[in-house]
């Protein structure tokens, strides 16, 4: 499945600054997996030691929280739109 | 409509208050009855800062009755790229006073409640004890979930704002309707993962949005107007002046909202943040010292870690540029027979640039110049602050 990965600014530093990447994969693990295969900088802000998504990190398909289907296991089809969206705390 | 204040709390409004809030009572959605709720509200702002800043403006003007607010800094130079309730006659004086002068010009009707402290698990239920709902104007985790527990504890609601560079969030976290902070975020990024806007920097028009958001939120959850954002993350992109609405929900298993919860009180929040955890502290070299070194002519190798547009703010003498992003990637372009001094913009990314290269296995000596390109200032006349 051909998916759009939405990169927030927190991010981007890892990405060569695009703001927009297209993966691949039958799930949301899969496709996060792939997309941090290509950029291996973001591995360590998304897994933590063990491999295990990082708890500050909610990932969204479309505008449903992963959370509330099956985790990682959510399955994709073409042309979905998959965000990241990082814990962020500025407010001075 | 009904909203957070109970009617039996209500007073009337003077003829000079119909008049100055004139605008609200010709909106049904708000009338007369909502601007006597704002009237009788009692709203604590943590945090008047960046996102601080616009709200305790707008709800002043809005005809807030009671306003508390807690910030322990005094107003420096550097916050008034965003931070617009402070002026330039402000630096150096508590931004809690600084706010309460501009807030009590800006309405006399308003009640403002000062507390230029810290605040922290002892002082948080105190201070917060009395108020209807908290807004969120914080800039760490630490005190985000403190907020967060206080507002569970007491029952009432958590008006969230966030922002980094030209991104933004925003959201109402109240329990007793829907998800609080910890179902969506249950547990902090490591420190040093997630960049301050200190180190990131922010737009400053950026918490200008946000805050406002969160004076309208607010404003929503004391009149009962609208729909407010519980259940709802908002998140706002300047550059390509984007909004995105997503949904969030209650964990059944959060640890202070779920069905069983576990956490009762307020808790060290340091502690749960990882900020008390013992590291082996890393070496460093004072300005001084790595200027009499590069004076002496000595070779070593400074790595300068910023990213390039920073780098175009100082170009740091001697030094090799390998943005952090890029470091475990370009290791071996280190000498590691060669002493290797770590410069960012305040000292503290670059100790985790250190800690990054040591898990990695390098094997050369390294250290953190003390206070980093800011530091140097004090050194070099040619380097500025920033």
């Amino acid at each position: 499945m051909a998916i759009t990965l939405l990169i927030p600014t927190a991010l981007r530093n890892f990405t060569d600054g695009k703001k927009e990447v297209q993966a691949e994969g039958k799930t949301v693990g899969e496709a996060v997996d792939n997309f941090a295969n290509v950029y291996p900088d973001i591995k360590r802000h998304l897994y933590d030691e063990k491999g295990v998504l990082r708890a500050f990190i909610n990932i969204f398909v479309g505008e449903t929280n992963i959370k509330n289907l099956q985790g990682l296991d959510t399955p994709l089809k073409d042309g979905d739109t998959v965000m990241l969206v990082p814990a962020i705390a500025g407010g001075k | 409509m009904s909203g957070i204040i109970s009617d039996d709390r209500v007073t009337d409004l003077s003829k000079e208050e119909i008049l100055r809030y004139g605008r609200h009572l010709i909106l049904p959605e708000i009338n007369i009855e909502g601007q006597k709720k704002l009237k009788a509200a009692k709203v604590l702002i943590v945090g008047v800062g960046g996102l601080g800043s616009p709200v305790a403006l707008y709800l002043a003007a809005a005809g807030i009755g009671t306003l508390g607010l807690v910030d322990p800094d005094f107003v420096e130079e550097s916050n008034l790229q965003r931070q617009i309730i402070h002026s330039s006659k402000d630096i150096d004086r508590p931004k809690t006073s600084s706010a309460k002068d501009k807030i009590q010009d800006l309405n006399p009707f308003v009640n403002v409640v000062t507390y230029n402290s810290t605040i922290n698990s002892s002082n948080a239920l105190d201070i917060a004890k009395g108020y209807d709902l908290i807004i969120d104007g914080t800039d760490n985790f630490q005190t985000r979930y403190l907020v967060n527990d206080v507002c569970v504890l007491l029952g009432i609601p958590n008006v969230y704002g966030s922002i980094f560079q030209f991104e933004g969030q925003a959201s109402v976290f109240y329990a007793k309707e829907g998800p609080c902070y910890r179902c969506l975020l249950p547990a902090p990024p490591p420190p040093g993962l997630v960049p301050s806007c200190a180190q990131g920097g922010v737009l400053g028009v950026l918490p200008g949005i946000i805050g406002s958001i969160q004076a309208v939120e607010a404003i929503k959850l004391i009149t009962g107007a609208g729909t407010p954002l519980i259940g709802k993350l908002l998140l706002f992109e300047a550059l390509e002046m984007k909004f995105s609405r997503l949904r969030i929900e209650k964990d059944p298993n959060c640890p202070i909202c779920g069905n069983h919860p576990t956490i009762t009180k307020l808790i060290d929040y340091e502690e749960f943040c990882g900020l008390k955890t013992k590291e082996k502290p890393v070496d460093k070299i004072s300005p001084l010292e790595l200027k009499k070194l590069l004076d002496a002519g000595k070779k070593v190798q400074i790595i300068d870690i910023r990213e390039p547009h920073e780098q175009a703010i100082f170009k740091f003498p001697q030094a090799k540029y390998i943005p952090f992003g890029q470091l475990l990637r370009r290791k071996n372009e280190l000498d590691e027979k060669l002493d290797a001094i770590f410069i960012c913009k305040i000292g503290q990314k670059s100790v985790f640039a250190i800690r990054l290269l040591q898990n990695a296995g390098y094997k050369g000596k390294l250290f953190n110049l003390d206070n980093g390109v800011n530091g140097w200032a004090e050194v070099d006349p040619s380097a500025p602050l920033y």
